[in-house]
């Protein structure tokens, strides 16, 4: 997956260099804001680690090998920030010192490998470990799913890097100037290879390594367990009360400044209601994005537009006269009811969780 | 695959690491065109002309820009023989398979047919084939070059002057010294494990084995890193990074890099 230099086209170099800067840079500013002088011994020997993990031959099923790209472990251990770093760091000593990988295209890997792959690894590793004990099966089974989802998703992006070159990047006479394949050659081609192989291998390996730490170095696993150091009922750290707090103010303003969306002229796209249809300029809007006549409503539009009358039609509840307030009073009926239904969530599962362990 | 070939191709895997590595040192040292450049040089102008390759569009450009590579090879003292073994051969069949089937399934004019008209080569298809692999060729000996006659703290220190955070050379630096040591371990390991095998292993037995080995690998990991970092406190670490750099520009690295930029900006100019 490690995409040599000429296979992109520089600004597809460029943008991607510019995603990567950005999930950098908010890695090293979580990071900052933990304790880097402990972090950056971690993370280089972890990077080291993922650098040796990446040449272990791994026999699979159908009688061949792969090797994992160790970016699972590295986020199951580290979390997300510490991975894409790690990751990151690995795949430029590849490129600078082992010319693995290219160097206009460093930003493009470290993009797809460390920090799409550390983010999916990670999402999908604390989802399915959720609430489990650090020793639990479900563990092994969540750090295999992981990897084979964070090796897949990397892939799948590359795939669809690799498959905008031809359609944006050609001569006059149509011959392709990068990647020369478009999507429907160029995603089989990627996923094909990491659906059966390299995702096989990262699945085993994490897996594989999650189980021994479960026996040997529990501690390893409990940074990104979700489970606070003293039990379920520890009281929250004062990061994470301070965190929630700056939750809570942006909640707070982004629901004060929803008024702002009554200066916003004409209908946001393919939002037209039945009545809209018969408004010259809303006919105008739809006939230049859409293909059908706008002068006519859509029979499907037409039948199933009766078919539920929100309590609060364009945010303006009938008993409001202001405009504005009719905006604040949604936005904190809104939030106030995914609050509500939230918490509601949390509690029903909470009640489970107890039944299951005591009865 | 066996499992002592398994074994055997991991430890291959890891001792070639080890021998690049070497292999690296020992040509940063010699007299050269490059070696005699101020490591800054080399960082900014072979960037410049890895870059010049990816945006040329004219393969006319692409291969003078190879064979300027060549040129630089020759003046520094990198075997050509060496090149074309461990670099273009190894370019030319990782590249040559992904853009083969380009030449048949690109449309556009057809130039050839070959059983019974299913099978199609169109001039468009050759000409962007061709275009990667000459691409990818070029773009790799230029990094290569770069690679062998730099070491790797001067490479480090160029990236240092160009404003890169502290930390993440001090990173860059440490993973390197450590990969080389844990290449060591984990080549130790699977000697020491070739030299008790008596007889095959099943796949998921082999599996198991290989997944335990990186636990065992990674415990001794997270241990030198708790080694490290102790080793860092007592040399007076608080989190501060400051790294030493002595370069000093010659003329002559003013004119090297002028040369670089220049032969960049008009190669990418020529092949826009």
């Amino acid at each position: 997956m490690h995409i040599p230099d000429g296979y992109l086209s520089p600004s597809t170099c460029a943008t991607l260099y510019a995603g990567a800067i950005a999930g950098w840079y908010a890695a090293l500013q979580r990071l900052k804001r933990a304790l880097l002088s402990r972090m950056v011994p971690l993370i280089s020997v972890f990077a080291a680690f993922a650098f040796v993990v990446m040449m272990f031959n791994l026999p699979l099923p159908g009688g061949t090998t792969g090797h994992a790209v160790g970016v699972t472990i590295a986020a199951i251990v580290l979390g997300p920030s510490g991975a894409i770093l790690a990751i990151s760091i690995a795949l430029a000593i590849q490129a600078l010192f082992f010319g693995d990988g290219g160097i206009t295209t460093l930003g493009a890997n470290c993009f797809n490998m460390a920090i799409v792959g550390s983010l999916v690894a990670y999402g999908s590793y604390r989802l399915i470990a959720a609430g489990s004990s650090i020793a639990s099966k479900r563990r092994i089974v969540a750090a295999a799913v992981a990897g084979y989802l964070a090796v897949n998703a990397a892939a799948f992006v590359a795939a669809i890097e690799f498959g905008i070159q031809p359609a944006l990047f050609h001569d006059a006479s149509g011959t392709p100037l990068y990647a020369p394949y478009p999507f429907r050659v160029a995603l089989p081609a990627m996923m094909i290879g990491h659906l059966t192989l390299a995702g096989l291998a990262e699945a085993v390996i994490s897996a594989g390594l999650v189980a021994y730490l479960q026996v040997s170095d529990p501690a390893l696993l409990q940074g990104t367990s979700g489970i606070a150091i003293g039990g379920a009922g520890a009281p929250a750290s004062g990061r994470a009360v301070t965190s929630q707090r700056r939750l809570w103010l942006a909640v707070g303003l982004l629901m004060l400044l929803t008024p702002l969306g009554i200066l916003a002229a004409g209908k946001a796209w393919s939002e037209w209601s039945p009545a809209e249809f018969a408004v010259a300029g809303s006919q105008a809007q739809a006939a230049a994005a859409a293909t059908m006549p706008a002068a006519t409503i859509p029979t499907g539009l037409q039948r199933l537009a009766n078919l539920w009358t929100a309590p609060f039609p364009a945010y303006a509840p009938t008993f409001v006269k202001s405009t504005a307030f009719g905006y604040l009073l949604s936005a904190m009926f809104g939030v106030g009811f995914l609050l509500s239904s939230s918490l509601l969530v949390q509690r029903y599962l909470e009640r489970r969780r107890t039944t299951r362990y005591w009865g | 695959m066996k499992s002592g070939g398994l074994i055997a191709s991991t430890i291959f895997g890891f001792t070639r690491a080890l021998s690049h590595a070497l292999m690296s040192e020992e040509i940063a040292r010699r007299r050269g065109l490059l070696q005699a450049l101020d490591p800054r040089v080399r960082v900014i102008g072979l960037f410049a002309l890895v870059l010049a390759v990816t945006l040329s569009r004219r393969i006319t450009v692409v291969f003078a820009l190879f064979l300027v590579a060549v040129m630089i090879a020759v003046f520094s003292g990198v075997s050509i023989r060496l090149l074309a073994q461990r670099v273009w051969l190894v370019a030319l069949v990782f590249t040559g398979v992904i853009a083969l089937p380009a030449i048949f399934i690109t449309p556009g004019n057809v130039v050839a047919t070959f059983a019974g008209g299913s099978l199609r080569i169109t001039a468009q298809g050759v000409a962007t084939a061709v275009l990667l692999i000459a691409r990818v060729e070029t773009a790799v000996t230029f990094t290569t070059l770069l690679i062998l006659c730099t070491p790797w703290t001067h490479v480090l220190k160029a990236l240092r002057s160009f404003r890169l955070p502290q930390e993440v050379i001090a990173m860059l630096a440490m993973t390197h010294r450590y990969v080389f040591l844990l290449v060591e371990t984990a080549n130790q390991m699977h000697e020491s494990r070739q030299s008790r095998m008596v007889g095959r292993l099943l796949a998921a037995e082999r599996r198991r084995m290989t997944a335990r080995t990186a636990g065992v690998l990674l415990s001794k990991s997270m241990e030198l890193s708790n080694d490290v970092y102790l080793a860092m406190r007592s040399r007076g670490f608080q989190g501060d990074i400051r790294i030493l750099s002595d370069f000093h520009m010659k003329s002559s690295d003013y004119a090297g890099l002028l040369l670089f930029l220049c032969a960049g900006g008009f190669a990418a100019w020529m092949g826009r």
